[in-house]
């Protein structure tokens, strides 16, 4: 264990190295504009931030900063640092992150598992088929359609924003960043909750007497969420990267929209910044996984 | 025996299945917003709030509610006196003294001084605050000397307190749009004593002191940014909205959502692909204006196929049909565009492109026997580029002109597209051929049209357009203290220009705003600004 946590450190300074120096292969920089500006001042601007620096001494002077916790000016934001940026969004995205997560893993798995029991009836196809479509159709097409039933038209939920931050606002974009993994996750604990419901040791258990309800959720259940936990992993990686349109469709302020937003306008410390939080973010998501799987299978445990 | 019925009583209830949903979907309660609060949309996310850093509409929206000019902008666009009661001007036309307000206060109670004005305009020209827009304030003795770091000294700029109310300001050179040249974010005054106890993040809520309607409350970045009524403010008896809230919404779709479900009062934009369905849905509340703004290609004249080809650029300006463009593929009551100086500009009659009285048959007769001339022909045709930046827009655009020209002309066009910041980095080394851009007045003068297509802007000029008549011209017309003489030379160099065309003008832009019916006092201008104490809410 403490052996995948050290090898953790290795994997963002190569995330961190790749991503600091492939921005900056893109053409054009922070303070382009259309309005040319006189070349003295740009040369101000470039020696305030040090993009004069030859790119090794800013790399190294980046990597200075972070390791006093310190992400740097924001080019484009002019009036607040990244950490500060970072500071304000990343709670949002990972409020909406969570929560989406948490409506995923328990409305599919029960979805999944409901579903499972039910095998061949309606209420089965009628899940499997909700399932397929949610996968099918992307949240890019989910949202919009949302705010406009539930936000336009019924008028039951704000469209846009945070507001006081109150559930009302928060509903709309979770359930559109969840929609498609409950889809997933309820076709995946379909699967193999059917697999698990038919192995032997349920067998024994229902012949020993015990009641469906404990056969159902001790027995079946923990063997059958094992893929869902190794799902995990993508899972979130999928959330990070919905985030980025949904955070744009419902005006949520969140970490979202920096990743895409800062590449574009060359917002190099911006960049960074996002980069950092979700490597890291991820790097620990995949290594609590690791640690879940150990828990829900004692094999992987001895394996170690 | 259990065994067989526990098939038919699943371990998982749909009971069960319920409470898990209801889990999730929690109780929906509804509230709406204080009454005197007006909300509106404000694009993207302003830059900074620093006057003499920001650049973009989305940051002078909230800094003209902020802020007061020693000029201001009425509710209709036009001039009225800001911080200066009035002023006068020196028979050269090159001295300006303005006499401020006595009752004009910061939103800390202290009264808004000359010393604040030279105080602000200094820093608006310091190479080392690093401002983009310092040309704003060139015009004053010794301005671009200063930002080109030719003079160091900042106190040599020509601005001067001759008492606490009395700022006398000296030009290099009679400039008569200065006055309206004022009304920009970068000549407001700064409360010198914020700056210097807060630094960088004097722009923050609690620290930004202002001098406008407006104070600053809350800022939330990508969120929200609030303004509430500056209790110090010498008009501020005539404010009638106690607080403004502006919500950057980048997604136009989104900002269109909000506006329907009453979320925002007033949105910055309207999806162009909306446009529709707005003018058939929300006819009483749509504002469709026009804008001082052109949308144009800009031909490379600084090599083939373009350089000395007067004819072949004429050919292909004359064979766009820009009703149908504006009519069929923009479709947002844009302007077709003869001209590169929109119409609406002060004191400026305009010109037009020789062969706009031509009927459509006769500028496709005219344009093909100059295409034919420059030694083209459908066997041997034109090949050419279109290098526009990522967008639908420009793209749908593209597409309409290269048919334009392939039905009319059988010109071959491949289209380009390069991202924001790539296109900028290509047009600068002017690797391209045709150009899509645009350009936005700075201020209402013909001249920040006019100027952009001088021999002697580098690399701000498009096309690389050089002619010395046209310099000459806008010199002249740069020192002429005569408004009239001024915009008939002005004019003449216009002519100049859309008989050469450097440029294709194709449409003049104009702004889409939804303004809920509970908003009084909004009037449409050209120069878009609305400032929010000309607003009221209807009760």
């Amino acid at each position: 264990m403490i052996r995948r946590l050290a090898s953790a450190v290795p994997t963002l300074f190569i995330i961190i190295a790749i991503a600091f120096f492939m921005i900056r292969l893109a053409p054009g920089g922070p303070f382009d504009r259309e309005r040319v500006v006189p070349p003295e001042i740009s040369a101000n601007l470039n020696r305030v931030y040090h993009l004069d620096e030859p790119l090794p001494k800013q790399f190294v002077r980046y990597l200075g900063g972070l390791a006093r916790g310190d992400f740097g000016p924001s080019f484009k934001y002019r009036d607040f640092t990244v950490t500060e940026l970072i500071a304000a969004g990343f709670p949002v995205s990972l409020k909406i992150g969570l929560l989406a997560m948490a409506a995923a893993v328990l409305l599919g798995v029960g979805l999944g598992a409901w579903a499972a029991q039910r095998r061949n009836s309606a209420a089965d196809h009628l899940v499997m088929g909700l399932a397929m479509t949610g996968i099918a159709v992307p949240n890019f097409v989910v949202a919009p359609l949302l705010s406009l039933v539930i936000g336009v038209y019924l008028n039951l939920l704000p469209v846009g924003g945070l507001g006081d931050g109150g559930v009302r606002y928060l509903l709309l974009p979770v359930i559109s960043l969840a929609l498609p993994q409950v889809a997933y996750i309820a076709r995946l604990s379909r699967g193999s909750m059917l697999e698990v419901l038919n192995a032997d040791f349920i067998r024994t258990g229902r012949a020993k007497g015990l009641t469906e309800r404990r056969v159902v959720f001790r027995h079946a259940l923990k063997n059958a969420l094992t893929p869902v936990v190794s799902y995990l992993g993508p899972a979130t990686a999928a959330i990070v990267t919905g985030s980025v349109v949904i955070e744009q469709i419902f005006a949520i302020p969140g970490l979202g929209r920096y990743f895409v937003q800062g590449a574009l306008n060359r917002d190099y410390t911006l960049v960074m910044g996002v980069v950092v939080t979700y490597g890291t973010l991820i790097i620990m998501l995949n290594l609590a996984v690791d640690l879940l799987y150990g828990v829900l299978d004692p094999r992987v445990r001895s394996r170690e | 025996m259990l065994e067989e019925s526990a098939r038919h009583r699943p371990g998982i209830s749909t009971r069960t299945l319920l409470i898990l949903l209801s889990v999730v979907l929690l109780g929906v309660s509804s509230a709406h917003a204080a009454k005197n609060t007006l909300q509106r949309g404000n694009g993207a996310e302003p830059e900074t709030l620093d006057v003499h850093k920001s650049s973009g509409v989305p940051a002078a929206g909230i800094q003209r509610d902020l802020f007061e000019g020693l000029v201001a902008e009425a509710a209709d666009g036009s001039l009225i006196p800001g911080v200066a009661e009035n002023w006068t001007l020196s028979d050269d036309g090159k001295v300006y003294t303005f006499r401020l307000r006595k009752n004009a206060k910061w939103s800390n109670g202290e009264p808004v001084t000359a010393h604040d004005f030279v105080f602000a305009l200094r820093r608006g020209v310091d190479p080392a605050v690093g401002s983009g827009y310092a040309f704003i304030l060139w015009p004053i003795a010794n301005g671009e000397e200063i930002t080109k770091g030719k003079v160091k000294e900042l106190n040599r700029l020509g601005v001067e307190a001759v008492d606490a109310h009395t700022l006398k300001v000296t030009l290099k050179a009679p400039t008569p749009y200065f006055i309206g040249m004022l009304t920009h974010p970068h000549a407001y005054p700064v409360h010198p004593k914020t700056l210097e106890r807060h630094g960088d993040k004097w722009t923050r809520a609690g620290n930004l002191v202002s001098n406008g309607a407006y104070r600053l409350t809350e800022w939330v970045p990508q969120s929200h940014i609030r303004l509430e009524r500056n209790p110090h403010y010498w008009a501020a008896d005539n404010v009638r909205i106690d607080a403004v809230v502006f919500h950057p919404t980048e997604n136009t779709s989104t900002e269109l959502k909000r506006f329907r479900s009453n979320e925002l009062d007033i949105t910055y934009d309207v999806p162009p692909d909306q446009i529709a369905w707005v003018e058939k849905n929300l006819a009483a509340q749509f504002h469709n204006t026009a804008y001082l703004g052109t949308y144009y290609y800009a031909l490379n004249l600084t090599k083939a196929p373009f350089r000395d080809r007067l004819g072949l650029r004429n050919a292909l300006a004359m064979t766009i049909d820009r009703e149908i463009l504006t009519g069929k593929v923009t479709k947002g009551g844009e302007i077709p565009a003869y001209a590169w100086v929109p119409p609406g500009v002060n004191r400026y009659a305009g010109a037009t492109v020789p062969w706009k009285g031509l009927s459509k048959a006769e500028r496709l007769a005219r344009a093909k026997k100059l295409y034919a001339e420059a030694g083209y022909s459908r066997d041997n045709p034109l090949k050419v580029q279109i290098l526009y930046n990522t967008s639908d827009n420009h793209k749908r655009i593209a597409i309409a002109i290269s048919g334009m020209w392939k039905k009319a002309l059988g010109v071959e066009t491949e289209l380009f597209n390069q991202e924001w910041k790539v296109y900028l980095t290509t047009r600068k080394a002017r690797q391209f051929e045709v150009l899509r851009a645009g350009w936005i007045g700075d201020y209402n003068d013909a001249n920040t049209f006019l100027e952009l297509l001088k021999g002697d802007v580098g690399t701000m000029n498009p096309a690389g357009y050089a002619n010395s008549e046209y310099d000459a011209l806008m010199r002249k017309a740069e020192k002429e203290t005569d408004l009239e003489v001024r915009a008939g030379l002005m004019q003449k160099a216009e002519e100049i220009l859309l008989k050469d065309l450097p440029i294709i003008p194709i449409y003049h832009y104009t702004t889409q705003h939804l303004v809920s019916p509970r908003v009084q006092g909004w009037v449409d201008n050209v120069m878009d600004v609305h400032p929010t104490r000309f607003l009221s809410l209807a009760p």
